[in-house]
């Protein structure tokens, strides 16, 4: 086991009196008052996380593009700068390496944002692909991430950047002066579902940053947020975890990401997902609430009503603004049909569960 | 952590309360807060008798769940009805309305098994 890493923010999580558990190498914050009025915050007000685990790489050159073009399903040359995309890396086998988002910072220079469990095994894949010289640089260890989310982040914030935050539009970043610290990335994005901005910066800044921000949102009640209020809320807006519900072994066409798989170009595994968009894929990622009393878990069996198994859940949990267990779940196309009644097994019992539309919320 | 003198404990972090030959079981405030916010508390056992080590229940919180295990061998005459409704009382006061069974106990030679208040608050460390 490797040395656990820690965010530059790691005292302030423990003098907060943070659960702190080891996450994809770093020492994380889980929980810090608890997960549902964490989750409750950041649906109804504002929630602070620190989610600077995250990896950041820059790409630079005349052929950068051409490099994230080879790599990336969506097509990256419709981005002018100041303009955001998310995407998938396919692994040359019709999996996927990781899921990122793409921000075009100027004319030939990107920052490619990447789940912290895949920095190194993302960072080795793009230098593989890279035959066009671009230049490649890992910004990880010194860039700390703040995700400010719920529908008060923009109250939260404002008093402490001239940048009309109101105004943003999602996935468009700006970057300026905030809290007193120049060349600040605020980013209109998240992984919530309930809006509100991700701040990029350098580590040295981290604590004050975090203070500075956790001052301006006392009016509006700004809590800090953990990763357990982080999965629930993604997880109601239906929004795929890699390592859960995408990973080298699933497509971008089966986890239901054809919007950012795009064959206006051409990239690694471009033919062979095509072919799935056209002739069909045997199985897909759908979402499912539970009609019986039970919580779905990563890994239970999903089963039709002759208890023949016919998927495997890959997320679940008791969804904190229903009340109620929902999840995402691997099933054979032909059960995949939002309506179709299907069963969860929990513990030798058949419980009634029914696919539906995501988001839950 | 609050683990009171007066119980008995396992290493499955639950709580005895011992009362003649019957016992009342729940989980520790140690375990609920390793557990978080505590969603469900299935128990389908009332009635039956179980050994030591057995499974008698589960506990669901929105992140994880959890078996719950029988310390004793008996039969579990009672199951705490309040906790179906009010599951967040075993993250409250877990040692009070959060309790779980009342078991008949069959072999009272297995109290002397369970661990004090201090040999417990050393396992946890």
């Amino acid at each position: 086991m490797e040395d656990l890493k820690y965010t530059a923010l790691n005292k302030v999580h423990i003098d907060l009196g943070a659960k702190m558990v080891p996450f994809a190498g770093y020492n994380m914050p889980l929980q810090y008052s608890g997960l549902t009025e964490e989750h409750n915050a950041v649906r109804n007000s504002v929630g602070m996380f620190d989610v600077s685990h995250m990896g950041e790489f820059i790409i630079k050159g005349s052929k950068a593009l051409d490099l994230i073009q080879k790599i990336s399903t969506n097509d990256a040359s419709v981005l002018v700068p100041g303009k955001i995309q998310y995407s998938c890396m396919p692994n040359g086998r019709g999996g996927i390496v990781d899921d990122l988002l793409i921000y075009m910072l100027s004319e030939n220079t990107y920052m490619l944002v990447v789940n912290a469990s895949n920095i190194q095994k993302d960072w080795d894949w793009i230098q593989s692909q890279n035959t066009f010289g671009a230049e490649m640089q890992d910004i990880s260890d010194r860039t700390s991430l703040l995700a400010i989310q719920g529908p008060k982040a923009v109250e939260a914030l404002q008093s402490l950047t001239d940048i009309n935050l109101a105004d943003m539009k999602y996935y468009t970043f700006e970057k300026g002066k905030f809290a007193g610290f120049d060349n600040v990335l605020i980013s209109a994005t998240g992984y919530t579902g309930s809006g509100g901005f991700e701040i990029y910066f350098e580590n040295e800044y981290a604590e004050k940053i975090w203070n500075a921000i956790m001052e301006a949102g006392r009016g509006v009640g700004i809590m800090p947020a953990g990763l357990g209020a982080r999965d629930t809320l993604r997880l109601e807006k239906g929004f795929c975890l890699y390592g859960n519900d995408i990973d080298d072994n699933t497509s971008p066409i089966e986890a239901g990401l054809g919007w950012v798989t795009k064959f206006t170009k051409d990239f690694v595994d471009a033919k062979l997902f095509k072919e799935q968009k056209e002739k069909g894929v045997a199985r897909k990622l759908v979402a499912f609430i539970m009609l019986d009393r039970g919580i779905p878990r990563k890994d239970y069996d999903l089963c039709d009503v002759d208890e023949n198994i016919i998927g495997k859940v890959t997320s679940g949990t008791s969804s904190p603004t229903l009340k109620n267990g929902i999840g995402l779940a691997y099933v054979a196309t032909e059960h995949a049909k939002v309506g179709t009644e299907i069963y969860l097994s929990v513990r030798g019992k058949q419980l009634k569960a029914q696919i539906v539309k995501p988001p839950f919320v | 952590m609050n683990i009171p003198s007066e119980l008995k404990y396992t290493s499955d972090h639950e709580w005895i309360k011992i009362d003649g030959d019957v016992v009342t079981i729940g989980i520790t405030d140690f375990a609920q807060s390793e557990l978080g916010d505590i969603v469900y508390v299935e128990i389908e056992t009332e009635g039956e008798t179980l050994n030591k080590g057995e499974v008698f229940g589960t506990v669901e919180a929105v992140k994880t769940v959890s078996d719950l295990f029988m310390p004793v061998t008996g039969e579990v005459i009672e199951i705490n009805t309040g906790i179906e409704s009010n599951p967040e009382s075993v993250n409250t006061a877990p040692y009070t309305d959060g309790w779980m069974i009342k078991v008949k106990i069959s072999d009272a030679s297995q109290l002397d098994e369970l661990l004090s208040a201090e040999a417990y608050q050393a396992e946890i460390g």
